[in-house]
């Protein structure tokens, strides 16, 4: 036992402390200053919002994904399976260079009807952030929503369809309430995951401020030159995403309310 | 939507977002093999790959240790707060990797409440130390999450027999519980050394980044990318391996995973 709390201690709790103490270092007015600084604000803004609309996004796509993955099958289902691990396996620095090799400057999706041009280039755009945040955060939600499904008796669905049920409403109905403690589960992770990323996007976000700079780049430019600065904007980051999480956990909480009678 | 249209439309989903932007990756990467090879065996590249080999070495053994012993304290310890602990080791995955980066340096670096080190020429941030230090933070919760549920499974009826018999606390763990557990801490280590080889975001902060010394393989990978100038092959190449190693890893993960529900 002190082995471990040691451990964490020094690990873990120390370094913490100190970057809570060094946010402190300008005093409360200085600390507020930076943190309500344009740029702050608009980089925390920016990485809320676009980690709030991609983990919604993957907590449907998931979710989907996780339900063919169990209740159907097709050839190759076994290697489909496999590959979505691979955003948490792969380092995130490549999978930005994966995620540009498609949607950079020299992407093959490109098309021109007429006066009608589209091409799938998105350096240097919010596109590109929301994208990188898709492609990390998937695994979490499929990951976290399979094991139930699993466990979910199929019979109950099949019931519900012999009954007359649709499809939606036997999802709705039959479904959903089975496996909606496990997506916000994995929405929690992903959430968590995406607020805090920076290797998938650093090299294709461009690091605009105000327009594609999200908190995490804001902060990896600044530490040197202003530590006390960027420790307040940490400690806000910190504070911003714990609460998201502790109201996803309420919800959870909330959901399986009736399993705990 | 029927189970063919939701096929479609998973299978679209992955293909738009994984499948696609990977195979578009190697086709790049074998575009120009040769620029690849070179960035791949420069000296540089190989010291980078070398301390990235070091660093998860190191990664892998303290939280191998560690995360055993803490999953032993959460399941079997008989202690307050065992559920706090639980919940505490997880802590790293909230973070993010910047943060973790920038409290190390705020810890050590030379105006840190403990930069006596680094102020005395026991240099530890822009250091392989601090590499070490950054990456065990960041993988501290892979292990002990793995071992924790295999350990509630298994119970403590064998453990219990073994001391009946007369085994000591030692000889219990070494012939009872460790192999019970072994799957488990091995896709742990697996886990790991993932992340550890993968680490971005808080290795960038306190390495330094200093070529051939304190950089490793996936900062390389930045540098190379950064410094193309129109030329993206040593970039590619560099990628191309770690994205090998990755795969290698989601093979054994898939190798592993029978063995650990088998029991």
């Amino acid at each position: 036992m002190g082995f471990v709390t040691t451990f964490l201690f020094v690990i873990v709790v120390l370094p913490i402390a100190a970057i809570v103490w060094t946010s402190t270092g300008s005093g409360w007015s200085g600390f507020w200053e930076v943190v309500s600084s344009p740029q702050a604000v608009a980089a925390l803004k920016l990485t809320m919002i676009l980690s709030t609309l991609a983990v919604l996004t993957t907590a449907v796509f998931g979710t989907i994904i996780a339900w063919v993955l169990v209740r159907d099958s097709f050839r190759g289902k076994s290697v489909v399976n496999a590959i979505i691990d691979l955003p948490f396996a792969l380092p995130t620095i490549v999978a930005g260079l994966v995620i540009m090799a498609l949607y950079g400057p020299r992407t093959p999706i490109d098309v021109t009807i007429g006066s009608f041009q589209f091409d799938a280039n998105l350096t240097f755009t919010r596109g590109a952030i929301y994208v990188a945040l898709l492609f990390v955060a998937l695994p979490f939600v499929v990951r976290t929503v399979q094991p139930v499904l699993i466990e979910l008796d199929q019979e109950l669905e099949d019931a519900a369809k012999s009954l007359g049920a649709s499809n939606l409403a036997t999802f709705r109905r039959v479904v959903l309430p089975g496996i909606l403690p496990g997506i916000l589960s994995g929405v929690a992770m992903a959430f968590a995951r995406a607020v805090g990323e920076i290797g998938a996007i650093v090299l294709i976000a461009g690091n605009l401020p105000f327009k594609t700079e999200v908190a995490s780049i804001h902060l990896f430019y600044r530490i040197e030159q202003d530590p006390e600065g960027s420790a307040a904007v940490a400690v806000v980051l910190l504070a911003l995403s714990f609460t998201v999480l502790l109201g996803i956990g309420a919800l959870r909480w909330l959901v399986t309310r009736h399993e705990r009678g | 939507m029927g189970r063919l249209s939701l096929r479609f439309v998973a299978l679209g989903y992955l293909g738009l977002l994984i499948i696609g932007p990977l195979a578009m990756m190697v086709l790049r990467t074998t575009e120009d093999l040769d620029g690849a090879w070179a960035a791949i065996t420069d000296p540089n590249t190989v010291a980078a790959f070398k301390l990235t080999l070091l660093v998860t070495v190191i990664a892998v053994a303290v939280n191998t240790v560690f995360g055993i012993v803490c999953a032993l304290v959460i399941v079997r310890g008989n202690i307050r707060g065992r559920g706090f602990l639980n919940a505490f080791v997880d802590l790293p995955l909230s973070l993010s990797p910047v943060i973790v980066g920038f409290s190390l340096v705020a810890l050590y670096g030379a105006n840190g409440w403990l930069g006596w080190f680094q102020r005395n020429g026991y240099e530890i941030i822009f250091s392989t130390p601090s590499i070490v230090l950054a990456s065990i933070f960041v993988t501290l919760p892979f292990v002990a999450r793995e071992v924790v549920p295999t350990l509630r499974e298994i119970g403590t009826e064998q453990e219990q027999a073994a001391q009946t018999l007369g085994a000591s606390g030692w000889q219990t763990f070494w012939r009872i519980t460790l192999p019970s557990i072994r799957w488990a801490v091995v896709y742990g280590v697996v886990l790991t050394a993932a992340r550890s080889i993968g680490e971005y975001g808080a290795v960038a902060i306190v390495s330094g980044n200093i070529e051939g010394v304190t950089q490793t393989a996936t900062l390389r990978v930045e540098d190379a990318y950064q410094f193309a100038y129109g030329n993206y092959a040593p970039a590619y190449g560099i990628s191309f391996v770690l994205a090998a190693t990755a795969i290698l890893v989601l093979l054994l993960m898939i190798v592993l995973q029978p063995k650990e529900s088998r029991h």
